[in-house]
């Protein structure tokens, strides 16, 4: 009966996937098939709205992987951005073309890194058209991997000594390690293999998986398809972790360590592999990201973006994974996109509309941040995923509000 | 020697302003459990007062002012972000801290600009002072004994008086102070104006010495002094303020090196370090779990 | 013959300077419900620690189905505080952590409950028998292991419904009454497959129904599990009635054990529950 209720509910869930893919598909390639002049603004290649949902799918893979840490196996930990940075220069030093990585690592005379996925794979598929596509994809995708694994083995490395330190601790130790690996990112020595302090650039990125004509204009974009494909893929593997008995281990520690221990639950092992898988995803959204900002620079990876999608996870509600993803959407939306005018002095008639210039539409986002914040205590979603919110309302509303 | 002996003093002078922000962390972790990720920016706003205010008024009256105003902001952002949290998740709270963070952050932003603003001279601490031959500010030498009688003075406070038992009683256990009629608001109210007071203070020695304020420049500032209160313990006043003088000390020996790039890093290795051998820090109370 | 399941021997539990359980040897046979008694702070939860791993004796020995679990000998430090009568006999260091304790076939329920409180009931039953199940993160995310979870869950709903817990399957573990938060963490604690289980004050704060209820089931899954059980119990109606042999701890030292009938007689018993009798008449 619980099988039978369960594969149900995969099956919707894939069905709304395919659906969300299918729908940003369509959206993004309306420019590409009607006339110029019929596209309204917001469908423009250009538009803002695919720079959100581009954003919004890496940052929801970020949120997600970090909800399975903090949310679900109650691990306080701020090591995010670390594990981002690790995931995005993986990424970026495997995939730079050799032949731009003398351009790339000009201040260095060049990489020590003389390969790429890519040219390896074009060598036995070929470089130009259909095979140029596939070498593409593998390269893009043995990086993504590898960036994940790198994220991870570091995770290991990190969590055997620093995961027996409790709560705040724990938080701080990770933010530590993340601080790290920046500065040893940013350290000149290792400039042939990091660019030092300078970006590495030149590596596929989403455009990149645009289909051009012969004519050499986009026929079919796919630039906003790939990281929600990759995103949506991740997030249900997450999802099918926490579903599994592994993930009930892991709530079972967020619960109560002690009682999970008592029900011969190794502690050390499975808050080590929740930390190392949460660490391949991060460093998977970091890869993405890397792609969508066309560059890999260890200054961005800051406690500040850390502390974003904690925010973003805290939002959406600790402990459930459609209100990270809800939270990330709407997050990016409205910082980026929808209170953008408040950024441009405006003037009704005569009047000039007071506040609005450079700076303001950050400082209102800020207070709506405080207003959720202050009046959804527990998060958009609580706990709660978005099927539970059509099923029974919850029993005992009561018993919800004294925890 | 000239070069370790200013190493040394500004070691131990940046240690000094580290630990009077670290003091403000300590505080507020040891009665809310509460990492204040607002306080750096709290510090920086002293900063940006303080520009202001001795701009258009002389510093007699200026200086003072900063005070009062840290002190204010302080109170106000308990009062609006975390008194009404009190009874939701950790989390959140430690949210509405980051949202607070941001919230100044922005502002500070939109109204300065994001232009980097410079921090006034004030006469005699910025005057040069040779040391030993090593030319150097009265604020280097001041900073460290300033610091020490004010964190005399808030011991004294904190173990001789009634605000200062009631302290002590809360951050012990929350619950029963308040079965037992302490007023909890109004001595987390002290807690944060003590810690806003401090960090004004410390935001006048700071700037002396690095003038340029942007509206994140209480973020790194106050990361450090977390480090600092984490290291020596937190929610301990003493173990901030060793925390603050070794991480001054560390951070100024590594910039001393060629290693520049690595003097935060180096400051959280050692964190690291002394957490895996010692988890609540130096002076921390070891956090039993009874069974 | 009465095989003993659980033998302690020489157990010193010392935090410092305080001697919290001083050279404690007990046995439980196969079969038997013990119980531990004494008044408040005299030791008896610092001993269940010590068996469950939660806490590493300071001296002494732990054996479990006639192998030794724990040792442990005062080294170092401790050799020089240590004030018991048995320095450095053992010479090999045993002090497996709480899980592995719990793999071998000893469950325990807490004094103070501890569930899990924000998951299902049936969630509850299920996280215990996740250390016996044949899978690893991969098999058990990608679905490779069906059927080891099919099995997972039929051993737990079998258990829920052999315990009559299983109407509530689905209510969040948390926001059931109190009496029923006790009966589910010792349904819990059975599903781990346990031969021993240790009952911390299973009747703490119920009322005398509850606590005849209690006495009965008790005594029912001694018999349905093939159990035998250590507890740990204040209200003494119910232990002189389920127990077949006593303990008493008085400041961490064994005072007294016998059948209900010889302790109930001892003075040395009375004494430490009613105070020195000279009290009474000054």
């Amino acid at each position: 009966m619980i099988e039978k209720k369960n594969r149900k509910g995969a099956y919707t869930a894939l069905l709304a996937a395919a659906l969300v893919l299918l729908a940003v598909i369509v959206l993004e390639n309306v420019s590409t098939f009607l006339p110029k002049e019929m596209v309204p603004g917001v469908l423009r290649p250009t538009s803002q709205l695919f720079s959100v949902l581009k954003k919004g799918a890496v940052y929801s893979l970020a949120a997600v992987s970090m909800n399975l840490l903090n949310g679900f196996t109650g691990l306080f930990s701020l090591g995010q951005a670390g594990f981002m940075l690790l995931g995005a220069y993986t990424y970026a030093i495997f995939t730079v073309p050799a032949a731009g990585k003398d351009a790339v690592y000009y201040l260095f005379g060049g990489s020590a890194i003389k390969f790429s996925f890519q040219d390896i794979f074009g060598a036995l598929f070929g470089t130009g058209g259909a095979g140029g596509a596939v070498s593409l994809v593998l390269g893009v995708l043995t990086a993504i991997i590898l960036a994940g694994c790198v994220a991870a083995l570091a995770a290991c490395l990190i969590g055997l000594p620093v995961l027996r330190l409790k709560g705040d601790y724990l938080a701080i130790a990770t933010l530590g390690f993340a601080e790290i690996i920046r500065a040893v990112f940013q350290w000149q020595a290792l400039g042939p293999i990091t660019n030092g302090a300078n970006m590495i650039q030149g590596f596929p990125t989403f455009s990149s998986f645009n289909i051009t004509g012969a004519d050499g204009k986009v026929a079919f974009r796919l630039s906003t398809f790939v990281p929600f494909l990759v995103a949506i893929v991740c997030i249900t593997v997450i999802v099918m972790l926490i579903n599994s008995s592994y993930g009930r281990a892991f709530k079972a520690i967020r619960e109560d360590e002690i009682a999970a221990e008592a029900m011969g639950i190794n502690l050390a092992r499975h808050k080590l592999l929740s930390f190392c898988i949460s660490a391949f995803f991060a460093g998977v959204s970091g890869a993405l990201f890397a792609m969508f900002v066309n560059n890999a620079q260890a200054k961005v990876y800051t406690t500040t973006m850390t502390y974003e999608i904690l925010l973003i996870v805290v939002i959406g509600g600790i402990g459930s994974i459609s209100g990270s993803i809800i939270a990330t959407f709407l997050y990016v939306a409205c910082s980026e996109w929808w209170l953008r005018f408040l950024d441009e002095t405006m003037t009704i008639g005569t009047f000039q509309v007071p506040f609005l210039r450079a700076g303001f539409r950050m400082v209102v986002f800020s207070i709506v941040i405080m207003i959720v914040v202050l009046f959804f205590r527990r998060g958009i979603m609580g706990d709660k995923e978005l099927p539970d919110l059509w099923k029974k309302r919850p029993r005992k509303a009561g018993k919800e509000g004294a925890q | 020697m000239e070069f370790i002996i200013s190493i040394f003093l500004s070691g131990i002078s940046v240690g000094g302003q580290y630990a009077l922000i670290a003091i403000g962390y300590t505080m507020v972790y040891g009665i809310l459990r509460l990492i204040n990720f607002a306080h750096g920016d709290v510090f920086m706003v002293a900063g940006l007062a303080g520009i202001y205010l001795t701009a258009a008024l002389p510093l007699y009256l200026s200086l003072p002012l900063v005070l009062v105003l840290t002190v204010a902001l302080g109170f106000c952002i308990e009062r609006a972000a975390y008194k009404p949290l009190r009874s939701a998740p950790r989390m959140s709270v430690m949210i509405s801290a980051i949202g607070v963070s941001y919230l100044i952050q922005n502002t500070a932003t939109y109204i300065t600009g994001g232009q980097p603003m410079t921090y006034p001279t004030i006469p005699f601490l910025s005057d040069t002072v040779t040391i030993a031959g090593t030319p150097t500010k009265w604020v280097t030498i001041l900073t460290p004994f300033l610091v020490l009688a004010l964190v005399l003075a808030l011991q004294q406070l904190i173990n001789r008086t009634k605000v200062g038992m009631a302290m002590r009683a809360v951050a012990k256990d929350f619950e029963t102070s308040q079965l037992m009629g302490i007023k909890i608001n109004s001595v987390i109210s002290a807690t944060f104006i003590i810690g806003s007071a401090l960090a004004a203070i410390g935001s006048m020695l700071y700037f002396t010495n690095f003038p340029a304020i942007t509206p994140t420049a209480g973020a790194l500032p106050g990361l450090r002094a977390f480090v600092a209160a984490v290291f020596g313990g937190i929610g301990s006043v003493p173990g901030a303020v060793v925390g603050g003088f070794l991480i001054g000390i560390c951070e100024n020996i590594v910039k001393g090196t060629d290693f520049t790039v690595f003097s935060d890093a180096f400051t959280f290795a050692i964190l690291i370090l002394v957490l895996l051998f010692k988890p609540t820090g130096l002076f921390g109370e070891k956090i039993t779990d009874k069974v | 013959m009465s095989e003993n399941v659980l033998h302690i021997e020489n157990v010193t539990m010392q935090f410092g300077g305080v001697v919290a359980v001083n050279n404690l040897t007990l046995d439980v046979g196969r079969g038997e419900i013990v119980a531990l008694i004494g008044p408040n702070g005299a030791g008896k939860t610092t001993a269940f620690n010590c068996v469950t791993g939660v806490y590493e004796p300071t001296n002494g020995r732990v054996d479990f189905l006639g192998r030794p679990m724990v040792e442990n000998y005062p080294q170092g430090k401790m050799e020089k505080l240590y004030q018991g009568e048995n320095k450095g006999k053992y010479t090999q260091k045993r002090a497996p952590s709480p899980d592995k304790i719990t793999q071998l076939g000893i469950a325990r329920t807490f004094q103070n409950i501890r569930l899990f409180s924000a998951l299902t009931v049936f969630e509850n039953v299920l996280i215990a028998k996740h250390m016996r199940a044949k899978h690893n993160v991969f098999s058990a995310a990608f679905r490779l292991s069906r059927a080891e979870e099919q099995r997972m869950r039929r051993e737990a709903m079998a258990l829920l419904e052999e315990q009559g817990l299983d109407h509530l399957k689905d209510e969040t573990a948390g926001s059931l009454p109190y009496g029923l938060q006790r009966r589910l963490e010792i349904a819990r604690a059975l599903a781990t497959g346990p031969s021993l289980l240790l009952l911390d004050e299973p009747a703490a704060g119920m009322n005398p129904q509850e606590t005849q209820e209690l006495t009965g089931f008790i005594k029912q899954i001694r018999g349905e599990y093939g159990l035998s059980i250590f507890m740990i119990e204040h209200h003494m109606d119910l232990v002189m009635q389920i127990s077949d042999r006593i303990y008493v701890l008085d400041f961490g030292r064994l005072i007294a054990q016998g059948t209900p009938g010889e302790v109930q007689n001892n003075p040395r018993v009375i004494e430490a529950y009613l105070g020195v009798a000279d009290d009474a008449e000054n």
